[in-house]
């Protein structure tokens, strides 16, 4: 595997402080290498987007950072804590070294604003010494970069279909060349047409430029097929961690399976939809031990009072981490 | 966290989540009273309130009784001192509270029902009638209100405080219909009202359930501001001499301070105690128009600490964008044993 881009090391993100304070992440170990792109599943609820506000310390109050450790790895020079970077330095970091493309990004565009404007405006803003015509071509190449006409800079964000502003978006993440892009559901309120279409372009995009992709999303389909490895997230934590395909194949985590078997394949012999019964656990009232085991249909003796450990499932393959009981080699520190 | 409580008892009934419902509905009842300053604004509205109803019996004088103890500083007899006449101000003042919050309060009912009738009507109707409205309010809002209040209670002979209640309600209320009626257009768009529309409701029925409970705050808020505003007239009125002599109010009081030149005298317990009581009361209030909107809008709370110190020692206002990153409390749960990682970059990325 090629070398991290991105480590995320015991991340815990709360909301709220003290006693009161609701425990959204909890000690999430996550490694992005350069150029893949990593796929983060969940329901709603499980801390998938609280993650990535919380490593880009994005997160609005009573967001905090409780613990934890985010390194980046520029391509070249010193590797960078972010969670120390100075706010200067931060508003430097960000967008230039890893840019988001936010949940429901159609709206992130101002309508009073044309969309040459909002695209100069950042280029502008990290490199105060082009002038405006480098700009402006920038700007053209990258629209062109995600197949719009050149001459759409000049329209308002209304006159732009909702793929198409999806898109300038995508571009407007891109105007810096990161190495690391945040996607947090950027294609959720697009038909699937669309999501196809820009997935397609979003592939060929990371091959020609070569950064790497946090993709975030509750559509596991989606990911099987676009990323390379899949991390799913469950009640704050990462349960279970795999190549793409081989999570696909054989799921170890009992709730993988539940969302696995929550969508039908489109070849293959038929197979039983489940779904998961009951609903994601109160954050503040979280269950002892394994955080899944009220849902869980496999759950047995440890379960309930035994939290198990994200690791290695022991048998073979070691690209993959799961945390549960019924691969209790993934445990293997109980207390 | 937006998991409704019943799905969770659902999910888990061992965890203890039965006792929950009572708990929350008790702590959402008093959330309102919870906050400092509502508490405070509220305790203090609630202290004048007991002073305007039993105020009148318990003053230790007459507050037109004279006596030989002319502008006498504050004593153990007198409290407030007294005035020329050798009248207790600390009667007059405990007398003069009724008039105040009666003003007051039935001032701010008045223009608030009449700015919600005028407001929200205009803005829910629309068309013809929401010209109409508009037009009313703008004549209204134009209108000097303290110079007509003068003409009206000098023109009616035995002006109580009743009518000067009603005067000022019924020209008060312009402001906030304006207020309302931006807000409910805002609103009487939105996907909710439309449903309900589409499925039959009256439009009674729409304004009273779908639009009014999202305009409590701008209503609440409009009274107490009415409250306040109507309270500074009569004090006003009071003070230029135009409102009843007969009665007290504590702008009756400033308006014989001011005439008998008590500060020129060095009489200051003549005219401080009143001008406290006043900005007292409009500090309360105030206090609870703070209260409402932080209830109704939490971004707006101030409430737990909105400083917090930081791992690299700083203390950091949380922001949007810079999320503070805490040192590690030990009321977290235990770190669970695991390989120290040891970080020879975070030195230099330090630097």
């Amino acid at each position: 595997m090629s070398e991290p881009v991105l480590e995320i090391r015991k991340l815990c993100v709360d909301y709220g402080l003290g006693d009161e304070a609701v425990h959204a992440v909890r000690d999430v170990d996550l490694t992005l290498h350069r150029g893949e792109v990593l796929g983060l599943a969940g329901e709603s609820g499980s801390g998938k987007s609280t993650l990535a506000y919380g490593l880009t310390r994005l997160l609005p109050p009573p967001g905090v950072i409780s613990g934890g450790e985010v390194i980046y790895h520029p391509v070249d020079g010193p590797p960078v804590d972010v969670l120390s970077l100075s706010p200067a330095r931060l508003r430097d970091f960000r967008w230039a070294e890893t840019s988001i493309v936010f949940q429901g990004a159609m709206n992130s565009l101002n309508p009073v604003h044309k969309v040459s404007t909002q695209l100069l405006d950042v280029i502008r803003a990290h490199e105060p010494g082009t002038t405006r015509a480098a700009r402006l071509a920038r700007a053209r190449d990258l629209l062109r970069l995600v197949g719009i006409a050149a001459d759409r800079l000049d329209s308002y964000p209304h006159q732009l279909s909702g793929g198409m502003r999806q898109r300038v978006m995508i571009a407007m993440a891109l105007a810096l060349e990161p190495q690391v892009v945040i996607m947090d559901e950027p294609t959720t309120a697009l038909d699937v047409v669309m999501q196809r279409q820009i997935l397609g372009q979003l592939a060929e995009l990371r091959e020609r430029l070569g950064f790497a992709v946090l993709f975030i999303t509750h559509d596991l389909s989606l990911l099987v097929e676009f990323s390379d490895r899949i991390a799913i997230m469950y009640g704050g934590r990462i349960v279970e961690e795999a190549p793409a395909g081989e999570l696909y194949r054989r799921a170890l985590h009992p709730y993988t399976d539940g969302l696995l078997h929550s969508f039908p394949a489109l070849r293959g012999p038929r197979r039983e939809l489940t779904g998961i019964p009951g609903s994601p656990p109160d954050l503040r009232a979280m269950p002892t031990g394994c955080a899944f085991h009220p849902r869980c249909p496999r759950a047995f003796t440890p379960c309930d009072a035994e939290l198990p450990l994200l690791g290695p499932p022991g048998d073979d393959d070691p690209g993959r981490a799961v945390a549960c009981w019924l691969h209790p080699a993934a445990a293997a520190v109980p207390r | 966290m937006s998991i409704p409580t019943s799905s969770i008892e659902q999910v888990i009934p061992k965890q203890g989540a039965m006792a929950q419902p009572s708990a929350a509905a008790r702590r959402r009842r008093w959330r309102f009273v919870a906050n400092g300053k509502a508490a405070t604004g509220l305790a203090l509205v609630a202290g004048y309130l007991l002073l305007a109803v039993i105020g009148p019996w318990i003053a230790p004088y007459e507050p037109d009784a004279r006596s030989n103890e002319l502008l006498q500083p504050p004593s153990a007899q007198h409290w407030f001192g007294t005035t020329h006449l050798g009248q207790d101000v600390f009667s007059q003042i405990l007398v003069g509270a009724r008039g105040v919050m009666l003003v007051g309060l039935t001032a701010g009912v008045v223009a608030t029902v009449l700015s919600v009738l005028v407001g929200v009507t205009a803005g829910y109707l629309g068309g013809l009638s929401d010209d109409t409205l508009s037009a009313l309010s703008n004549v209204f809002l134009v209108i000097p209100a303290l110079p007509l209040i003068i003409i009206v209670t000098s023109t009616i002979t035995d002006a109580g405080d009743l009518v000067v209640a009603l005067v000022i309600g019924l020209t008060s209320w312009a402001w906030g219909a304006r207020v309302l009626r931006a807000q409910t257009l805002s609103l009487r768009r939105r996907d909710y009202v439309e449903a309900a529309r589409a499925t039959g409701e009256s439009t009674w029925r729409i304004i009273g359930f779908e639009i009014l409970p999202n305009l409590t705050a701008v209503i609440a808020s409009g009274f107490v501001g009415t409250v306040i505003f109507a309270v500074m007239s009569e004090i006003t009125l009071a003070f230029i001499g135009i409102s009843s002599v007969s009665s007290w109010n504590w702008g009756t009081i400033l308006f014989w301070a001011q005439s008998q030149q008590a500060l020129a005298q060095g009489a200051w317990w003549w005219f401080v105690p009143a001008g406290l009581a006043i900005a007292l009361l409009g500090t309360a209030l105030a206090l609870i128009n703070f209260g409402i909107d932080e209830f109704v809008s939490p971004r707006l709370r101030s409430a737990g600490r909105a400083r917090v110190r930081t791992a690299d020692g700083h203390v950091v206002r949380m922001r949007v964008g810079f999320t503070p990153v805490l040192a590690r409390p030990a009321t977290l749960p235990p770190p669970r044993p695991r390989p120290e990682v040891v970080t020879p970059q975070r030195k230099e990325a330090d630097r």
